[in-house]
């Protein structure tokens, strides 16, 4: 598996696969961890303690504060995976010391929704 | 991968304390996400971030917490707030918003910002050497920086600035390479008519077609204002931080009178305002001297908002600029701008009008108001008497 380290660290969790990008500044509730947009694959689930797999962020970038504010509310994904490492994300990720990694398309693809997984964001990999 | 130096690394990792930590963490992501392969020094940093509309609680309280024991590494101004604090209870703005603004103004100034609250840096301060590398967020001053005064910035976000001001670094890509800052797109300014809304909207326009820089031919020169209007509007609708005045080698598109009335058509949504709104980008001085000697013998038909830099103001006062202005009927406002402020509220405005083309972009999708878009001479013809 080749990921790309943004952000380093260790978590555990279980997967949470999004298919649709996530614009964090409107679509998450920041108190709760939810995705409060309907228009969303993952509406209604909560992202507490996960380990959120998802293509990229989109929106404004003060939704770097709300990836903040989630960790601070105590309903932030232990880790991110991602596609693409947009600006927003990565410096959110690094504001709220989150684990994040991109991975190619191919690893992407393989990452199971409810699996549960240990991701090691210092080496580089997902066991 | 991101090479640092035994210093960054043990910055990194915390040991100069979680300060640091946290703002090399950012340059680290932001430099991995950009194929940075190591960080450079820069002398400046400019931040945006400012108005509470922007950032919000979690804004408030985050830069809260960081200025308690952090101070600034580099010269660092600040973008604009919501509004000034010496006229603000003028205008019955929200008492929390007052608060929350009051106390982001406070952290930033305790970490040792340049109270500037100006989106025109470029102008009214002094300018580094030519080629220095700078870290610029507000997106008309990177590319006003990159294309005319000489300096090299990304077109930076809240965070890597404010990463950047904390460490005095920042990551070495693209436009900071020279490579990045050759442009392969030329767009062909085919419109006759060259004002400053018309050079907003061409800014928009390559915003949305070009990569990091542009060129653009057809333009022999560019006056101040206009100059200005092009980068507001470029940094407005894409990514691109970067133009320069000549023909290239690669792809050539037109800008002609369909394509700017394509643009005309997105951003102005009524034909008439009940206010007048000047100054995104803030006006500078010079703008301010050609607004007074424009209003000769003339009275705006309804309120005229003029933002400029608080030091652009207390200069317009001396020179008496600012006295033939508010003869005008004309209201100088200063420390903020037509963007996110909470002084249009659309529950008293309906329409604005303006020749600012991010402003437009703004006052439409921010503050949910109608806009009128029209050139400074025009709004100067047709809305006074």
């Amino acid at each position: 598996m080749t990921l790309k380290i943004i952000v380093k660290g260790k978590a555990e969790g279980e997967v949470l696969v999004a298919k649709k990008p996530i614009n964090f500044l409107g679509a998450v509730d920041k108190k709760t961890g939810k995705i409060r947009d309907k228009n969303h694959d993952l509406f209604g689930k909560s992202l507490a303690g996960k380990i959120l797999v998802f293509p990229f962020g989109v929106g404004s970038s003060v939704g770097a504060y709300t990836i903040y504010s989630l960790k601070s509310n105590k309903c932030a994904p232990h880790a991110m995976i991602c596609l693409k490492a947009d600006l927003t994300t990565a410096s959110g990720c690094a504001l709220a010391n989150i684990p994040l990694v991109m991975a190619s398309k191919e690893d992407y693809n393989s990452i199971k929704d409810g699996k549960k997984i240990s991701l090691d964001a210092e080496t580089g990999k997902i066991l | 991968m991101l090479d640092l130096t035994k210093e960054e690394e043990a910055a990194l990792k915390g040991e100069r304390g979680e300060t640091l930590a946290l703002a090399y963490r950012i340059l680290v992501a932001i430099g991995e996400a950009t194929n940075a392969d190591h960080l450079l020094p820069i002398e400046w940093a400019h931040l945006s971030g400012i108005n509470y509309n922007t950032i919000g609680d979690a804004g408030e309280e985050f830069l809260s917490n960081l200025s308690k024991d952090t101070k600034f590494k580099v010269k660092t101004t600040v973008n604009p707030m919501g509004f000034d604090f010496d006229t603000v209870s003028k205008y019955g703005v929200d008492e929390e918003f007052i608060t929350k603004q009051r106390s982001i103004k406070n952290s930033y100034e305790k970490m040792g910002a340049i109270p500037s609250f100006s989106c025109i840096p470029y102008e009214i301060f002094e300018l580094p050497k030519k080629g220095t590398h700078v870290s610029f967020a507000e997106s008309n001053a990177a590319i006003y920086a990159n294309s005319i005064s000489n300096l090299k910035t990304n077109k930076e976000g809240a965070f890597s600035a404010l990463a950047s001001a904390l460490t005095g670094k920042s990551p070495d890509s693209d436009l900071r390479k020279d490579e990045s800052r050759n442009p392969n797109l030329t767009i062909r300014m085919s419109v006759d008519q060259k004002d400053e809304l018309t050079y907003g909207m061409l800014g928009y326009f390559a915003g949305k077609v070009a990569g990091s820089s542009v060129a653009i031919s057809g333009v022999k020169e560019l006056d101040r204002r206009s100059c200005k209007s092009l980068c507001a509007g470029m940094g407005t609708s894409g990514t691109c931080g970067m133009f320069t005045l000549s023909d290239t080698k690669g792809e050539t598109i037109d800008f002609d009178k369909k394509e700017m009335q394509k643009i005309h058509d997105e951003l102005n949504t009524t034909d008439s305002g009940d206010i007048i709104t000047l100054g995104s980008p803030q006006l500078g001085l010079e703008e301010i001297s050609s607004l007074a000697g424009m209003l000769k013998g003339k009275v705006f038909k309804k309120r005229c908002m003029v933002f400029c830099p608080r030091a652009i103001q207390e200069q317009a006062r001396h020179l008496g600029y600012a006295s033939d202005i508010e003869r005008a009927g004309g209201e100088l406002l200063y420390d903020c701008c037509i963007c996110l402020t909470p002084l249009i509220d659309k529950r008293e405005v309906d329409g604005v009008v303006t020749n600012s083309v991010k402003g437009a972009y703004y006052l439409r999708t921010s503050n949910g108001v109608d806009v009128n878009l029209k050139s400074i001479s025009q709004i100067v013809q047709e809305e006074t008497k």
